[in-house]
């Protein structure tokens, strides 16, 4: 048995959390991994590897994605949003401070990658029932907290205002 | 991540012609590539074996969704998100919309494609049910030009299609006859979201003068390849809906399925509940 | 501020990292960055028992780039320090079960390392290899020890065979529970540095840093100054991360040694699911004779644990299980007999409840059964037999607590409107395909280590003031989610009568702070939140004392008390050790005597709806009523008992692992099934409050209560939805649809 040969390395350009950022990968390599060591935006997290979890979400073009099944070479030209870049500066948007007040992380490690969803799905549905909110954060596997907080954060956050970026 | 990574190539082609040149060019040897919700579990698990693959995510000419007056014509690259959101697919194909939204999660639907789906060929796939009640068919286009497909026989066996290794799916048909038909969608999987099905079923009927007058059943998980239940529809067609009516057609479905025992259920769960399923359509109806 | 007046105890003060958390600041294991860092993967075995003959490493790659460990490597001791000495760090000459750890590889290409590990071959000659408890308590081989036996307990009150012979009704039964995965989203992981100058120092992610400190001593033979264990932010353990961390730390270790550089080794989900120990799978087998007013006269019990391939904590699960096995009811004769073995499974490990979950789900599932022969209600039965104080419980405990466990069944029937749904579900469901049901559960939990386990643990906590007036709290205990460091600064701050703000949580480091213990047990708010404030109270003594600080201070006078005693005296330190409450007794021979100083006390109420198109079961509601002495910060406590709900569902009902050969088939999250955000029902929960003398403000243990009464509540639901007996979790559609074919045929 043999290493495979490698092929060469492109060259991404593409926009994260509102910066023009440039960058050498393996075109499959995940997104994930650029993020976490290529661009040391080490939020965003790694649970599953297969998709499941949602542990990895970010915003690829305004839409919730898992970065782990994302391949750089389709990352290019795109507006990437991390966890990172939902805050301003120090001030948190509502749906983090949500998620503080109301008990939403425990282990804080789906945190990040549900926070997204939340962002994503408030964006979509500023006032999500029940429903909704369970739909849209049914890819995020919590462990932790049973959910039930996270759903307070959720309605907490759009009493006060949704997402602000 | 099990895969040796940096083998892996993904070439972005300038255009479909593009694409399907390279096709042309080395049958087999180029995949294409679109969401990548199906291609990137195999590659972090190691089970990825073909490493050539075409960036198609793109590609205009595969994108959008035009309606005419007798069909409405998905591009391949259309995902499950845009599905749900399209107000005629919503109004007259509510059982591809209720499939995509059980597809994954909210990340999957973003990312998935409807084309990827039926080549990726499972036969547990969420959508192609809701295909077949909707007698879908399937532009194939290569080099060589496009052909059409009907959707139903697509699949020949376990992962095995009617499409050559130069050819991609370019564009799904539906043609919009079902409007009125009484229409059915149920997904049984382990639980309520980002579950791989144990059973799915996709029906629509005609009910005419009480009587089926015509129907269309379809299901997934209980065979090689998704089906339509042909000797169920049979023994349906033409007939009103009562007790020994839903006894034969549940007996008839026997013969169209053939579960079995895997990682995620038992073939004894999935006949019994695929007959349920069945027997369910069969006494909502309006007969 | 005036000092003595709780201001924080009892409110829902922030999460103290709950801002790192939601902004991606938290730094986990895997987010840490050591320059010059190589990846560790390790090589498992294929089969589950066999004689190693030779290691082969495949042709192609380039193996000198690589480090490779083997046992030989191993200059102390190849065993992981715990309990027995029987668990290697990397397998020498046998294996003993599938993915035992053999062979280690370091580099600084990641991809390239899995290519080496699909490149190293482990060639064996096969062993017989046992699977299940029946093949190992009928010694079908041998596979450890003389008899498979890791630990086996008897426990004797009263005289059972002269009770059973003046029983009215006697009800036999057996259950079962299967294996359960942890899951935490972090998969484990340790970034090791190690070398003859420095010592060994390792980050992970882990329950117990003194665990895999004491580990590492022995595998290196190194003395204990010259080891350093840093917890860094954990993303969930559950259990899962109580003893596992001082495997993998030991092989990161061993590799950053042979190497000389760091080296970071992060398991992905299929090798975490694959290796590392689940929930002991159960067999429990019930014999229990009562009056015919349902009084409990006799309950024979036989409780089994599968334990795996080594023993790990298996002596340790067996004894809580089996002390929880009569459950918060008073019958004055009991028998337990009880084993955990072995199998070639990967060896088994902790799970929140530890034991208790497996024997509580028999016991209640059981009693229902008992109470039907009597013809009684469940809640009736129960209702007859609670413990009440100056009862004792099956080690002769005599229960000192104001407990009342009628009352706390009152109200948890009401919350849940139990009588009226019930009523209305028996009327309606005949002919209904979607069947409504509504079950209840009524067990406890014992908070801290069983018996003299806390004195022999001695635990210690330090606290030490800054100039500035800030109050730094040293323990051992780690924050995993469940709110360690923000309840510790709740009782500090409440202690010294300055804010919340004003304390700080040191990080688990010991290189820095003391022993306190394991993060386990349900033990941390009570055994080591009670030292957390007695070593804040000995700060405020060292300033009383020294007449800086008088009765009644403002935060401002506490800075500079602090200042002017440090600029004259040096550091201002005080330390706070365990020692058992007076009149606690506990016989280890015997099993007798006060097995817990404090227990929580639950009924919880499950209401399902029972699809029998396609025999799922939904759960509609959910009611979680316990008595936990104090609330400390009620939104944390909730939160437990929420999440540790969700996990019971779990277990109940999704989670199943698929054993082939001894090797977990379905290891990974789309095939291994834990609920999501569209599963759970609303999980109401409920707290009542008797303040127990052990615990910091009364604070009791709650963070492994909830596993043992939600999956017994659950399928009393189903049952009483359907009428069918389920003598066995996960209830999964296929075999309910099997029960309710067999319950028709025999109908037939």
């Amino acid at each position: 048995m043999r290493v495979p040969e490698a092929v060469a390395k492109i060259e991404i350009a593409c926009t994260v959390n509102g910066k023009p950022r440039r960058f050498r990968a393996w075109p499959m390599e995940r997104l994930l991994d650029v993020l976490r060591r290529e661009l040391k935006l080490t939020g965003t997290k790694e649970g599953c590897g297969e998709g499941e979890c949602g542990a990895c979400s970010v915003l690829l073009d305004g839409a919730l994605v898992n970065s782990c099944l994302v391949p750089a070479a389709q990352a290019g030209g795109s507006e990437i949003r991390t966890i990172e870049g939902l805050a301003d500066g120090e001030q948190l948007a509502a749906i983090q401070e949500a998620f503080v007040s109301c008990g939403g992380a425990q282990c804080g490690i789906c945190t990040p990658g549900m926070v997204m969803a939340a962002a994503a799905l408030l964006d979509r549905h500023p006032q999500p029932n029940e429903e909704q909110i369970r739909s849209g954060l049914s890819g995020n596997l919590c462990r932790c907290t049973g959910y039930m907080k996270i759903f307070e954060a959720v309605v907490r956050a759009c009493q006060a205002g949704g997402v602000r970026r | 991540m099990r895969a040796y990574v940096p083998a892996y190539e993904l070439r972005t082609p300038a255009s479909i012609e593009e694409a399907l040149a390279w096709m042309a060019r080395e049958p087999g040897v180029w995949q294409p590539f679109a969401g990548g919700t199906d291609l990137m579990v195999l590659l972090e698990a190691g089970k990825l074996a073909h490493r050539r693959f075409l960036n198609i995510e793109k590609l205009p000419e595969l994108r959008g969704v035009a309606v005419a007056s007798e069909h409405v014509t998905l591009g391949a690259l259309t995902t499950y998100t845009e599905i749900q959101r399209h107000p005629i697919l919503f109004a007259e194909f509510p059982l591809l919309c209720r499939a995509a939204e059980e597809t994954g999660s909210v990340a999957t639907q973003n990312r998935g494609t409807l084309g990827g789906n039926i080549a990726n060929a499972s036969p547990a796939a969420d959508s192609p049910p809701a295909l077949l009640v909707y007698d879908a068919e399937l532009e194939l286009v290569s080099s060589a030009g496009p052909r059409w497909e009907p959707y139903n026989g697509f699949h020949t066996g376990y992962k095995k299609m009617q499409m050559r290794p130069d050819e991609l799916i370019a564009r799904i048909h539906l043609p919009r006859t079902k409007q009125g038909w009484a229409q059915h969608y149920r997904k049984v999987g382990a639980r309520k979201a980002q579950a791989i099905s144990k059973v799915c079923f996709a029906a629509a009927a005609q009910i005419e003068r009480r009587e089926i007058h015509d129907l269309r059943l379809a299901f997934a998980s209980v065979a090689p390849t998704v089906i339509r239940a042909a000797a169920a529809e049979s023994a349906l067609r033409g007939r009103r809906v009562t007790r020994e009516v839903i006894a034969a057609a549940r007996e008839a479905l026997l013969h169209d399925i053939a579960p079995i025992d895997d990682i995620r259920s038992t073939a004894r769960y999935r006949l019994r509940v695929a007959q349920n399923l069945l027997e369910d359509f069969l006494q909502c109806l309006p007969s | 501020m005036v000092s003595g007046e709780p201001k924080f105890l009892g409110q829902s003060v922030p999460r103290k990292e709950g801002r790192d958390k939601v902004t991606g600041r938290a730094r986990y294991v895997d987010d840490l960055e050591f320059p010059g860092a190589l990846h560790g993967v390790t090589v498992r075995s294929q089969i589950p028992r066999g004689r190693i003959r030779k290691i082969e490493f495949g042709p192609g790659i380039p193996w000198n780039e690589f480090t490779v460990v083997t046992a030989k490597d191993i200059s102390g001791s190849n065993y992981v320090a715990l309990f027995d000495r029987d668990q290697p760090f990397l397998a020498g000459e046998v294996v003993n079960h599938p993915e035992e750890p053999v062979v280690l590889l370091a580099h600084p290409d990641p991809y390239l390392l899995e290519e080496a590990r699909r490149a190293v071959r482990i060639d064996c000659d096969p062993l017989p290899a046992i699977f299940t408890l029946e093949e190992s308590l009928a010694c079908k081989e041998i596979i450890w020890g003389k008899d498979n036996v890791f630990k086996s307990l008897h426990l004797e009150k009263g005289d059972v065979d002269a009770a059973f012979a003046k029983a009215d009704f006697i009800v036999e039964g057996e259950y079962r529970t299967a294996a359960q995965e942890q899951l935490y989203i972090e998969t484990q992981g340790v970034v090791a540095i190690a070398n003859p100058r420095e010592g060994v120092t390792v980050w992970g992610s882990l329950q117990c840093p003194y665990y895999v400190h004491r580990a590492l001593v022995t595998l290196f033979g190194l003395p204990p100054e010259k080891i350093r264990v840093v917890q860094a932010e954990t993303g969930g353990g559950f259990g899962g991360k109580e003893e596992y961390p001082s495997m993998i730390a030991g092989h990161a270790a061993l590799l950053a040694w042979k190497s000389g550089k760091p080296v970071k080794m992060i398991y992905d989900r299929a090798e975490d699911m694959a290796a590392t120990t689940k929930r002991h799978p159960s067999r429990t087998r019930h014999r229990t004779g009562v009056t015919r007013d349902g009084k409990l006269l006799a309950m024979e019990i036989d409780f089994a644990l599968d334990g795996g391939a080594y023993a790990t904590l298996s002596s340790v699960v067996l004894s809580r299980g089996t002390i929880h096995a009569a459950g918060p009811y008073s019958c004055p004769n009991v028998r337990i007999r009880s084993k955990v073995v072995a199998t070639n499974l990967p060896p088994q490990g902790a799970f929140r409840g530890f034991g208790a979950p497996q024997s509580v789900f028999a016991l209640e599932r059981h009693l229902d059964r008992v109470a039907q022969t009597v013809g009684l209600a469940p809640e009736e039965f129960r209702r007859r037999n609670f413990l009440k104080p100056g009862e004792t419980t099956v080690t002769g405990q005599v229960i000192r607590e104001p407990v009342d466990m009628n009352r706390l069944l009152d109200r948890a029937l009401r919350e849940s409107d139990f009588a009226a749904k019930r009523e209305r579900f028996a009327r309606e469901n005949p002919g209904r395909s979607q069947k409504k049901g509504i079950g209840i559960a009524s067990f406890f939990h014992g908070a801290g280590f069983t018996g003299s386990g806390e004195e022999y643990l001695a635990s210690i906590v330090q606290a030490e003031a800054t100039p500035e007036g800030r109050v730094r709290v040293l323990a051992a205990s780690t924050e995993m989610g469940q709110g360690t460091n923000t309840i510790f600064s709740q009782i500090a701050a409440d202690a010294l009568g300055i804010a919340c703000e004003q304390v700080e949580i040191a990080q688990p480091d010991t290189a820095a702070v003391p022993n306190s213990g394991p993060t386990v047990a349900s033990r941390t708010a009570m055994i080591v939140g009670k030292l957390a404030e007695s070593a804040a109270l000995g700060i405020k003594q060292s300033l009383v004392a020294a007449d800086l600080l008088g009765e009644r201070y403002t935060q401002k006078d506490f800075a500079r008390a602090c200042r002017e005693y440090i600029a004259a005296r040096g550091p201002l330190r005080a330390r706070s050790q365990y020692h058992p409450p007076p009149g606690v007794k506990w016989d280890d021979a015997t099993y007798t005597g006060d097995a817990y100083s404090a227990y929580a006390w639950a009924v919880y109420v499950a209401e399902v709806t029972v699809d029998t198109t396609t025999f799922e079961t939904r759960i509609d509601d959910f009611v979680a009523l316990q008595e936990v002495g104090k609330v400390i910060n009620p939104v944390l406590a909730a939160g437990q008992i929420e999440g540790g709900v969700a996990q019971a569902i779990g277990f109940a009902l999704y989670e199943n692992v698929i054993w082939q050969q001894g090797r977990m088939a379905n290891g990974q999250m789309t095939n291994y099934i834990m609920p999501t955000a569209a599963d759970l029902p609303r999980i109401r929960v409920f707290f009542e409050e008797t303040p127990c003398p052990h615990g910091p403000a009364g604070a009791k243990g709650l963070g492994e209560l909830p596993l043992d009464g939600g999956a017994p509540a659950i399928v009393s639901a189903i049952e009483n939805a359907t009428g069918i007996v389920l003598r066995e979790i996960p209830v999964l559609p296929e075999r309910l649809m099997e029960a309710f074919e067999e319950k028709a045929g025999a109908r037939a």
